[in-house]
């Protein structure tokens, strides 16, 4: 399972930005809306200098955090704005471990990466990620390696989520 | 040797519990609240054909986090649950009960070595009754309100032994405020169990002020071994021969991580992190505008006692809104026959139903940029309460911030 995709670095002044909690990804404000397709646009919404996301982004993009990513609720719609916004994957160095639960669930790749941060990369980069071993290359050569998927978790993404991964399970 | 959650889940699970396995987990209590339960029951209409429950009897909706609703959406959303509810025989407890993590326990549906989930980040505050309970997403939900079970990486387990008592005025809250000082960063994903004089020694109330604090320090669940107290509570409660679930005494612990209480005093979180924490003594004169005291960490009879002890016979400062939220209607009940309804009135206290209140945006309140508002909540991220500045302290300091207008201890006013 190898995928490809263009990187959006969440930092400030050169450092990736940690504990990038559950209402700066998406404020509690929208939590009655129910309808995936909605969400995209609230995405990051109230994380400072990151409100234009949803403009920029397009489908396929890879977004790289620091620690504790997505602490904080356990809210669905933190990973479902990604998810209709087309994000492919987030690659952290740590995560709130609900939203790593969340996101694993709903079929979002999420790699684990503690040292993501000396690859160096930047916004625009393409990256390519193979989830079951863990490596993150550019330009063909290995520059980070991510905590490899677990068994369960790489087959609930292969399913889809955790839904059609249960009906094949069961 | 299996720990407090592997003994737990070894209970539930036919898999091998060993920290870092992915394990099959029994759920014995099913929960979803008011914002997400919408989104629990459509994903069950849309990824199943009839037959959404597993156990109805097992299976609960508890509304709390905008109680009653004060938006169409939240409205809605309450009534796609009552609706769902209704047709499958599950039981509401309603906007009028309270928060959903103290209403199982009150119900003794939560009681020691059970497994609980619901749409709540701190549904993990079970831990204070030593029972395992974990806030999921709503997909996680409406899977478990399915199948019964979920998929759980069994956390490694870390020992935190408080050593010393304190000489000075101290609270559950302060404790709760150091350990995410102390601990943020060091037990991500992991679990706890909790030791020490100071535990033992505290009351189911000062319990759960702990424990609801564990999801700040970025952990799954904080243990705290069961008293005489606990296991009498929750007998009566649930009307079942409880024991507690200990660890073995040769348990395996990845860390131990000792913290020095000797010293504990009111402390503050600053606004923007629960773990930026000072004490209230070190502060410079801060002017206060907002003071609210609820949430699932101090919405219990004894915090509502503790703000009552420090406002009776006075007046709160002109210039600031107080507003009171009793977790549960069983404290709002207490408070109205203890008289702290009135005496709380009298100092010039707004006082709610039980909720959540003024903690998650909705109820009660918001606060306004530039407003300074000290809460005995969780959580202090930008946002959550308002555009305001929000700090996290005890019910003590809170009442007696509100009381002088500016933050400040009890023993300072
Ligand atoms: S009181 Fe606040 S933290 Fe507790 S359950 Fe309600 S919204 Fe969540």
């Amino acid at each position: 399972m190898i995928i490809e995709g263009r990187v959006w670095v969440i930092e400030k002044d050169g450092k990736l930005i940690d504990d990038i909690d559950t209402d700066m990804i998406y404020h509690n404000k929208y939590l009655h809306i129910t309808d995936k397709k909605e969400m995209a646009k609230y995405a990051f919404s109230n994380l400072p200098g990151w409100q234009d996301f949803p403009q920029k982004a397009r489908k396929g993009d890879i977004i790289i955090a620091g620690d504790n990513f997505g602490c904080g609720s356990s809210r669905q719609h933190a990973v479902d704005c990604f998810i209709s916004l087309g994000i492919k994957a987030i690659i952290a160095k740590s995560f709130g471990a609900i939203y790593k639960r969340n996101a694993i669930n709903s079929g979002l790749a999420v790699l684990e990466c503690k040292d993501i941060d000396k690859a160096r990369l930047k916004n625009g980069d393409i990256i390519e990620v193979d989830l079951e071993n863990g490596e993150i290359k550019k330009d063909g050569k290995i520059v980070a390696k991510a905590k490899p998927m677990n068994p369960v978790q790489a087959a609930i993404y292969r399913a889809g989520n955790l839904f059609a991964y249960a009906k094949s399970f069961r | 040797m299996p720990t407090i959650i592997e003994k737990i889940f070894q209970q539930h699970s036919k898999d091998d519990v060993k920290p870092g396995n992915t394990i099959w987990l029994d759920v014995d209590l099913r929960t979803a609240r008011d914002f997400a339960g919408a989104q629990v029951v459509k994903n069950l209409l849309e990824n199943y054909d009839g037959n959404y429950i597993d156990d109805a009897s097992k299976t609960f909706f508890t509304f709390d986090c905008n109680a009653p609703a004060n938006t169409i959406g939240y409205a809605n959303n309450q009534q796609i649950c009552r609706k769902f509810a209704r047709e499958n025989g599950i039981k509401v407890f309603d906007v009028n009960r309270g928060i959903g993590s103290h209403v199982v326990m009150e119900e003794g549906l939560a009681y020691p070595g059970v497994t609980a989930v619901g749409t709540d980040s701190h549904f993990n505050i079970l831990g204070a009754i030593g029972a395992f309970g974990q806030g999921m997403g709503d997909v996680d939900i409406a899977f478990v309100f399915k199948t019964g079970r979920t998929w759980f990486e069994v956390p490694p387990t870390v020992k935190v032994n408080f050593l010393g008592m304190p000489d000075a005025r101290w609270s559950a809250k302060d404790l709760a405020l150091l350990c995410v000082k102390e601990l943020k960063g060091k037990v991500l994903g992991k679990a706890i169990e909790f030791y020490g004089e100071i535990v033992d020694k505290l009351s189911l109330a000062g319990r759960i002020t702990l424990a609801s604090m564990v999801t700040e320090m970025g952990c799954i669940i904080g243990f705290i071994p069961p008293n005489k107290e606990v296991i009498k509570f929750c007998r009566e409660r649930s009307g079942k021969e409880i024991e507690a679930i200990a660890a073995d005494k040769d348990a395996y612990y990845e860390a131990e991580i000792d913290i020095d209480v000797s010293n504990l005093q009111p402390l503050i979180a600053l606004p923007g992190s629960p773990a930026n924490v000072k004490r209230v003594a070190d502060l410079p004169s801060i002017e206060v505008n907002s003071v609210f005291i609820g949430s699932c960490t101090n919405g219990r009879e004894e915090d509502m006692e503790a703000a009552y002890n420090v406002v009776k016979g006075r007046k709160i400062a002109e210039n600031v809104m107080a507003k009171v939220v009793p977790a549960t209607r069983e404290v709002w009940n207490y408070m109205l026959e203890e008289g702290i309804i009135k005496a709380m009135f009298d100092a010039g206290m707004i006082i709610s139903h039980a909720a959540c209140g003024g903690c998650a945006s909705g109820q009660l309140g918001m606060t306004g940029k530039g407003e300074v508002q000290v809460s005995t909540s969780n959580r202090n991220f930008r946002g959550k309460q308002g555009d305001g500045d929000t700090y996290l302290a005890s019910p003590e300091t809170a009442a007696a911030s509100a009381v002088a207008g500016y933050i400040t201890e009890v023993d300072d006013l």
